[in-house]
């Protein structure tokens, strides 16, 4: 008793000289490292902004279009010269619709048409795209013939880069896509309030054109679409039932194992190994057509299964087991455990790898250039089954055209794809949100 | 030899005169995680309606023990169990005895509460519903509230059985736990150490609670601590090392037990 007493009167008189337990050296360590937490966010943030900076200076002018707003005049000497439109529809589709807004646009000019120079050059400052669009106003309705109506058409894109000040006029007018007489009547028709700058609905609805005031990411958003939506509904499924029999049913063993290690090799295989796989199995032996969204789809699909894997069994081995012990104590049967309690649990977890998966998708480009939906498609796709391109392939196209109008437009997919995977990355955690539970 | 064997005869005897009273009983029960053994040859039988204690240090197979009286030791990998465990003299590991079934008759309340994470009423009405107790949801409520009510908990949570389980204070989530064992009507509860994650106030509550339950089921209990035993618990039955030392009267084991160990034991010269 009496020792006891002593060892602790002995505790205070040592505290006179009290060991040095590096207290301020851990603190230091401390500071250290959260300096270095700080460096490397400052650093990924720093990246991001450049990155953002780089794609929104470039990318928000391809929101914006040129038009030019003209009375046109639909004169029947031009459109049906011969007046047989009644008995020969063709008229209407093979008229010269281009010569009547070159003439608009030249009358409000002032430019004389009769002098061919002049005339070709004011022509250019029209998109050929306008062709489509007359043919379309006067076969919807046949009436206007005749009669002059105020019609909004495209600009060339070099006067849409011109207008939006991306040309260098420095550089001699012969080696310019744009003339100096065409920047002066830009420069009337903009004073006039002819020649405006317009939202841009083109870029998200139209499909493939060589003319870039023309090309929009119309198919590659449905292609994308598609795409995105035979890969969740596929591999969802597939990955979590696979999943779930791996982690709560299937017995470990050597050939478990062996499958878990293939699978996690798998999520690192190269993406252009499985356009390969999907070039051979889906479209050679398959017989799927090319270019199509459901190969792509297949494909993906391939792609993403071991990141849902992985991370669904991860999200199940986390549920903790007193929820299952609590469950089949209660006589569920192993089924009813895991479908009524442990994944429930688990699905905030497989969210965000199905998540991760799906985003991967969207972003990828090399499988898809082996099962050719690298194209020029123009038309929508009606079906899966139809040829379509997917967004970042319509990226990579844009970025290898030469004009400078592709330019902007290259910037301008890549926010439509970051937007596409904005809606898709809150849609999912709103989804989390709801299955989100404590324990 | 002749004494001996006169000895078995009696034991046996009296085995089969009091069988009826027995609910469960264990013969020779070894148990074997992988190349481990962790029981050897363990004869333990459990009266009806009455409070069974098993206690011993930690690592002598009391739990494993428990859990053999409900197969949950087959979601063990590597377990394996040898000797012959019956419920109303059914050999429970028997090939034709359906383990869910066997479960929805011995329930069983671990260690640390394990509400769902879902509302008290889900959590109290998912047994009766997995196993059809209930035609409709008024039948469903019955069983709730009488489940709530045997449990001690419905004046507590009457007002807010559509909140979670999982924000109840230990006990009373402990004892929602309880109210979900035995909303499947079970013949046996088996609980394990279920108060030794609570303080001593909401462990008075389970206390007095299995002593109301001792009148409808019949009840094992794992417990480290001797008062406890003491105070629940009409027989007591101590392990040590994998071995079952002793089985009584709960009043004699405290008082005058036969085995030395278990004299050591109680009067905490070991473990």
């Amino acid at each position: 008793m009496s020792q006891v007493v002593s060892a602790t009167t002995t505790a205070p008189a040592g505290a006179a000289t009290r060991r040095d337990i590096g207290v301020k050296r851990r603190y230091a360590a401390e500071r250290r490292f959260r300096a270095y937490g700080i460096a490397a966010i400052s650093f990924g943030l720093l990246f991001l902004f450049v990155l953002l900076n780089s794609v929104v200076s470039k990318g928000y002018t391809a929101f914006q279009q040129t038009m030019i707003t003209v009375p046109i005049e639909f004169s029947e000497k031009v459109i049906d010269p011969t007046g047989k439109r009644a008995e020969n529809p063709n008229i209407l589709v093979m008229a010269n619709y281009p010569v009547l807004a070159r003439d608009a646009v030249a009358k409000v000019l002032g430019v004389d048409v009769k002098n061919r120079a002049a005339a070709r050059q004011v022509s250019e400052l029209l998109s050929d795209s306008i062709r489509v669009q007359l043919r379309d106003i006067v076969q919807a309705n046949p009436s206007v013939i005749g009669n002059t109506v105020n019609v909004t058409l495209l600009a060339h894109g070099n006067v849409d880069s011109a207008f939006k000040g991306q040309i260098d006029l420095s550089v001699a007018e012969s080696n310019r896509k744009i003339s100096d007489q065409q920047l002066t009547w830009i420069n009337t028709l903009a004073d006039s309030g002819a020649l405006s700058k317009h939202f841009n609905t083109g870029i998200f609805i139209n499909g493939a054109s060589s003319r870039p005031e023309a090309a929009g990411v119309g198919v590659a958003l449905i292609g994308s679409a598609y795409m995105m939506l035979i890969v969740l509904v596929l591999s969802l499924p597939i990955g979590v039932a696979a999943s779930i029999y791996l982690e709560e049913f299937a017995p470990k063993n050597r050939f478990t194992d062996l499958i878990e290690v293939n699978i996690n090799n798998l999520a690192a295989v190269p993406s252009i190994v499985y356009g390969l796989l999907g070039l051979a199995v889906f479209i050679n032996f398959g017989g799927f057509p090319r270019s199509a969204s459901i190969v792509g789809g297949l494909v993906l699909t391939l792609m993403t299964l071991p990141t849902i894997i992985i991370a669904t069994r991860a999200a199940l081995k986390a549920v903790p087991p007193s929820i299952r012990a609590a469950a089949l104590g209660l006589g569920a049967s192993k089924m009813q455990t895991v479908f009524h309690h442990v994944l429930p649990l688990a699905m905030p977890g497989i969210l965000t790898g199905t998540i991760i998966g799906l985003a991967h998708a969207l972003g990828e480009t090399a499988p898809l250039l082996l099962i050719g939906m690298v194209a020029f498609v123009a038309d929508y796709p009606t079906t899966p089954m139809d040829p379509a391109t997917a967004l970042p392939v319509q990226i990579y196209m844009w970025a290898n055209e030469a004009e400078r109008a592709f330019v902007e437009r290259t910037s301008g997919a890549i926010m439509i794809l970051l937007m596409f995977l904005l809606v898709m990355n809150v849609g999912a955690i709103l989804l989390r949100r709801r299955f989100e539970r404590r324990w | 030899m002749n004494m001996m064997s006169e000895a078995a005869v009696e034991k046996a005897l009296e085995q089969k005169m009091t069988e009826a009273n027995y609910k469960m009983m264990g013969k020779d029960v070894s148990v074997y995680y992988g190349e481990k053994r962790a029981l050897f040859d363990v004869n333990l039988n459990v009266r009806e309606n009455t409070v069974t204690a098993l206690i011993g240090p930690s690592g002598c197979g009391k739990s494993t023990f428990l859990r053999t009286l409900n197969r949950m030791n087959d979601t063990i990998d590597g377990c394996r169990v040898t000797g012959k465990i019956t419920l109303d003299s059914t050999d429970i590991y028997d090939p034709s005895i359906d383990v869910v079934e066997l479960r929805a008759r011995v329930g069983m309340v671990f260690q640390k509460p394990n509400p769902f994470p879902k509302s008290i009423y889900e959590n109290v009405s998912y047994g009766p519903r997995i196993h059809g107790l209930a035609k409709n949801k008024a039948d469903l409520d019955v069983i709730v509230e009488q489940s709530l009510q045997k449990a001690g908990l419905w004046n507590e949570v009457k007002d807010r059985l559509l909140e979670s389980g999982t924000g109840l204070s230990g006990g009373q989530q402990q004892r929602l736990c309880i109210a979900r064992a035995i909303a499947v009507s079970p013949e046996v509860i088996l609980m394990d150490e279920p108060c030794s994650a609570l303080d001593p106030i909401a462990t008075a509550k389970i206390e007095e609670l299995i002593h109301e339950l001792r009148t409808n089921f019949t009840i094992v209990i794992v417990t480290h601590s001797m008062q406890q035993a003491a105070r629940v618990s009409q027989r007591t039955a101590m392990f040590h090392l994998g071995l079952l030392v002793e089985e009584n009267d709960t009043d004699k084991m405290f008082t005058n037990p036969d085995d030395q160990r278990t004299q050591d034991y109680i009067m905490g010269r070991f473990g």
